[in-house]
Formats: structure tokens, sequence, C-alpha cells
């Protein structure tokens, strides 16, 4: 348990959130070439890192905008939160 | 050999004040080099160490644990056991394991404490109605006894449970497997231990695995905080740290570790002799031998290391606990914990080869490991010894992600994940 910085609405606490899982992951641009072994990686392989995560997350019950958040997943400290489409910061 | 446990080495060791008793598994320092090293020593890398011992006549064996045995998932469940899974793929594999679970005490001359005294798994709407009946014909046409139950008969089984129909989220019916119940978690770690040890197993605890060693397509051995071990074959069974240790080889497995809950009362006189599971509000109950009330929550959607959990989570098991028990509307909690639990997509395992020659995971159980230990163990160690999987785990292997052949036990088995 935890609190976000919601880059909108500001300090809430996680359970208003939906984690959306592994960030900056891109969706391939030619679907239509990717071989089975390129589909699973996009698909289901995932760093699942011990330590720090990028990741995404919905405020679910606010104000229903997706953002980033760059976490420890060791300890669940936030070192940084940013808006989609943004680079996330040096940390 | 170890001295058999029995009514008669308990009064032995009576008249030395249980002072005397043999340890019931060494404490050895780790060997240069092994034939297979297993990553884990929690049930399932156990029983794996056992099976190699005794049914593949392995001998120079040695399980890493970096904390203690059975000190992870292994003492951090419900200890529920069952076999009633959808696809004939799930069934044959963890009915494989409740048929070990059978015999184990005798087998291992360690009581487990296995105790078959049913789980009953309720349906709270329309679809729960449809999704469980269709799953007990499923059960049946594999063999499995399974019964579906109306709401009277659940009521029957289980007194305590609140039929109202008024409720919230009403009991519309039910399925019972009689064969299923529970056992003693850590019990089976140590029996497995005790049995693996004396067929000559090392099993070497506070021994952290901090990187892998290998060739271009092979294993050569593991970097431990106790020094080098040199190996040909490694095993891994770490559970939600399955991920850091393939990150070790550069490998990305379709896991995401997440924390479970869950957590007892204060003991109480008898008051529920069975297992109850209601996946619609997520609420598992049994009472352990103690006379706590065990409870399981859910899972938190985030991933994270912590072996913590949110408040949340927590909340919303005992309301829904409250409503379907109003009898334990005055229980206090005693304990609460969080495990680290490796969920795959499709919610069912990985028991399987890996790219590189010599390197097996047995990982992604999910919310759901403890069941299978036995048979977890037993077919790791087929696929180990024999470099390829047994037919039982032939369906769960790695290359279901790529190939699209996927195991959907999500929903199906009757359990939240």
């Amino acid at each position: 348990m935890f609190l976000i910085n919601c880059p909108f609405c500001g300090e809430r606490e996680q359970s208003e959130f939906k984690a959306g899982g592994e960030a900056h992951i891109l969706r391939p641009k030619q679907p239509t070439e990717l071989s089975d072994d390129e589909w699973a990686e996009y698909l289901f392989m995932r760093k699942n890192i011990k330590g720090i995560q990028f990741e995404r997350w919905n405020h679910s019950h606010g104000c229903r905008k997706w953002f980033n958040v760059i976490r420890d997943t060791s300890n669940d400290q936030i070192k940084a939160v940013y808006k989609m489409g943004q680079k996330p910061p040096a940390i | 050999m170890k001295n058999k446990y029995s009514i008669f080495s308990l009064v032995k060791n009576a008249f030395s004040y249980h002072e005397n008793w043999e340890k019931a598994w060494k404490d050895p320092t780790p060997k240069k080099e092994y034939d297979v090293v297993i990553i884990g020593g929690g049930g399932h890398g156990l029983a794996t160490a056992y099976y190699l011992a005794k049914k593949h006549g392995m001998k120079n064996i040695a399980v890493v644990e970096k904390g203690w045995i059975g000190g992870g998932n292994t003492g951090r469940n419900t200890t529920i056991i069952r076999s009633n899974y959808l696809w004939d793929a799930s069934a044959g594999l963890y009915d494989h394991a409740l048929k070990i679970w059978e015999n184990l005490s005798t087998e291992l001359n360690y009581n487990v404490m296995f105790s078959q005294r049913g789980v009953m798994n309720l349906a709270h709407n329309l679809q729960d109605v449809r999704d469980l009946k269709r799953r007990t014909h499923a059960n049946r046409l594999n063999g499995i006894d399974s019964v579906y139950l109306t709401t009277d008969e659940v009521k029957k089984f289980c007194p305590i449970i609140n039929t109202s129909q008024k409720i919230r989220y009403p009991v519309l019916g039910g399925t019972l497997q009689k064969r299923a119940g529970t056992a003693r978690h850590d019990a089976v770690a140590w029996g497995y231990a005790r049995g693996a040890d004396e067929m000559g197993v090392d099993i070497i605890q506070n021994c952290e695995v901090k990187g892998i060693k290998r060739t271009f397509d092979s294993v050569e051995g593991i970097e431990t905080t106790r020094g080098f071990i040199k190996t040909r074959k490694i095993g891994v069974v770490a559970a939600g740290h399955s991920s850091v240790i393939a990150s070790m080889v550069g490998l990305r497995l379709p896991l995401e570790s997440k924390p479970l809950q869950a957590l007892v009362s204060e003991p109480v006189k008898p008051i529920i002799d069975t297992v109850v599971m209601s996946n619609a509000v997520h609420a598992y109950i049994s009472q352990s031998d103690k006379g706590e009330l065990v409870i399981g929550a859910g899972t938190d959607d985030y991933v994270s290391y912590t072996q913590k959990g949110s408040h949340d989570i927590i909340e919303g098991t005992l309301n829904a606990i409250l409503e379907l028990y109003p009898i334990f509307s005055r229980m206090r909690m005693l304990r609460q914990w969080g495990g680290i639990v490796d969920i795959c997509p499709d919610a069912s395992p990985i028991i399987s080869k890996t790219s590189i020659k010599g390197l097996y995971f047995n990982c992604g159980w999910g919310t759901g490991g403890f069941k299978a230990t036995p048979g977890s163990g037993d077919l790791f160690a087929h696929t180990i010894a024999n470099d390829e999987p047994h037919k039982l785990n032939a369906a769960f292997n790695l290359n279901r992600f790529v190939s699209g052949d996927l195991v959907d036990e999500h929903g199906a088995a009757a359990v939240a994940h």
C-alpha cells in the first residue's frame, strides 16, 4: 500500500489506481511481418524487475487518465511520475 | 539410514526429554561440483531433488536456498489441495499430484497431515453456475471426483454459510471435490528435505545465487554467496524470483510477480470442517488443526517483491467472509502476511526446458502452487533427468507462448487469480 502522485489530481491512495504493467512496450509497426517469436516477446514476455521498474498506471477511480511511474518494486518506493508521451526523467 | 519415525521412536525419545532426536537434514558445506543444482529450497525444489535421487538414480545433487527451506511461498499459502481443473492438461497435472498426496506421509515416513476434508467452490451468479456445472462435467470425464450442489446441499454440507438469497452475492450453488483438502505446509518441505538428505542430497541454506556462468548455449555453474558451484544442469524453482534468476542469463519469462495475502484468526473450537472457496467474491476459508481460521485473499494488481500487500485487498476479502459467514463477525485476526507469486498470462505453470542447454524452469504457479508440490517435483525431476518432459507436463512448456497453445485456466479453474 502506498500513495501515488497523479500528475493530474495530486497524491491519492494506490487503491484508487489500476496498475497497467510494464511501460514503454512499443506496439509493432508492421504487425503482419512479425514472427511468432516476436509476437510472444511483445505479448507475453516481461522484465518483471526486482528494483527500478518503469510502469503504467491509470487513475481509474479519479480522472481516469493514464500516466507513467518509476517505482522500486523491492520496496514500493516511487521515484518519479511523468505523463504519457514524455521522456522518463533521469533518476 | 535415518531412524524411522514411529510411535516407538516417540516413546523412546520421551525418556531423554526429546533432546536426542537426530537431525532431519544436515548442514553441508557446498561441494565444488554437482550433477544437478536446484535453485530454491521450497516444497517444489525439495520434491524435485527427492525424486531425482529416488526415481532417476542421481546421486550428486544440491538444493541451494537463499533463506531457510520452506520459508517462501511454501510457508505462506493457505494449504489448499484440489485437482478440479477444467482443461485436460491441468486435470492430468493436478490429479497426478493429488494421487501422490494420498500416500505421501507413508512414502516419506513424515506426517504431512494430509486431510481430505473436501473443497467446496461456491457459485454467486448465473455465469458461475454455468461455469461450475461445465467444470464438474469436464472433471468427471477426466476421472476426477466432482459433484454439483444445490444451495440446500451447500447449506447441508457447511451449515454456517449464509444462504439467504437476499445478500449482495447469494449462494446459488456450488461444487464439491471430496478427495480434496489440506496439508501441513511446513511438513511437506521438511518431509521432502529429510527424504532427500537421506539419499545424499546436499541441502544448502543461506546460499543466495548471484549469477549463472554459461557458455554460448549451455550452463557451467552458479555464483553464490558461498562461492562458485560447478554444474551442467540447473533446475530453477524460485517462484516469485524466477524472473530475477532468468535475467542472469538474459532470458525473459512471461511472468509478473505480485503479492498474494493470507491471514489467520485467533484459534477457536472446530467450526468449519471443510474448505470453502468463492471466486466471485474472492474469499477462501478453512480451519487449521490449531483452530485458526485460515483466510486467503487476492493478489495486488501491481508487480512487487515486498511480501506485503494492500489493506484494501484484505478489507474486500473480509467483507465477503462476513457476508457469507456472519458467525465470524467478532473474530479477531492474529496474523497477516504476503507471498510473492509468479503469475503466467494463462494462469498455468511452466515446467520446461529453455533455449539454454542444462537450464530448466519450474515456475508460474501463481496463486495455486502448493497443491501441486509432489506432482511438480516428480515431473520436473523427470524433465531434468531425461532432458525432455513427461507426457503430463508436455503442455506446460515455455514454447506455448510462441505457439499460442495456452492452457487457459484464468477463471476456468473455479479460482480467482
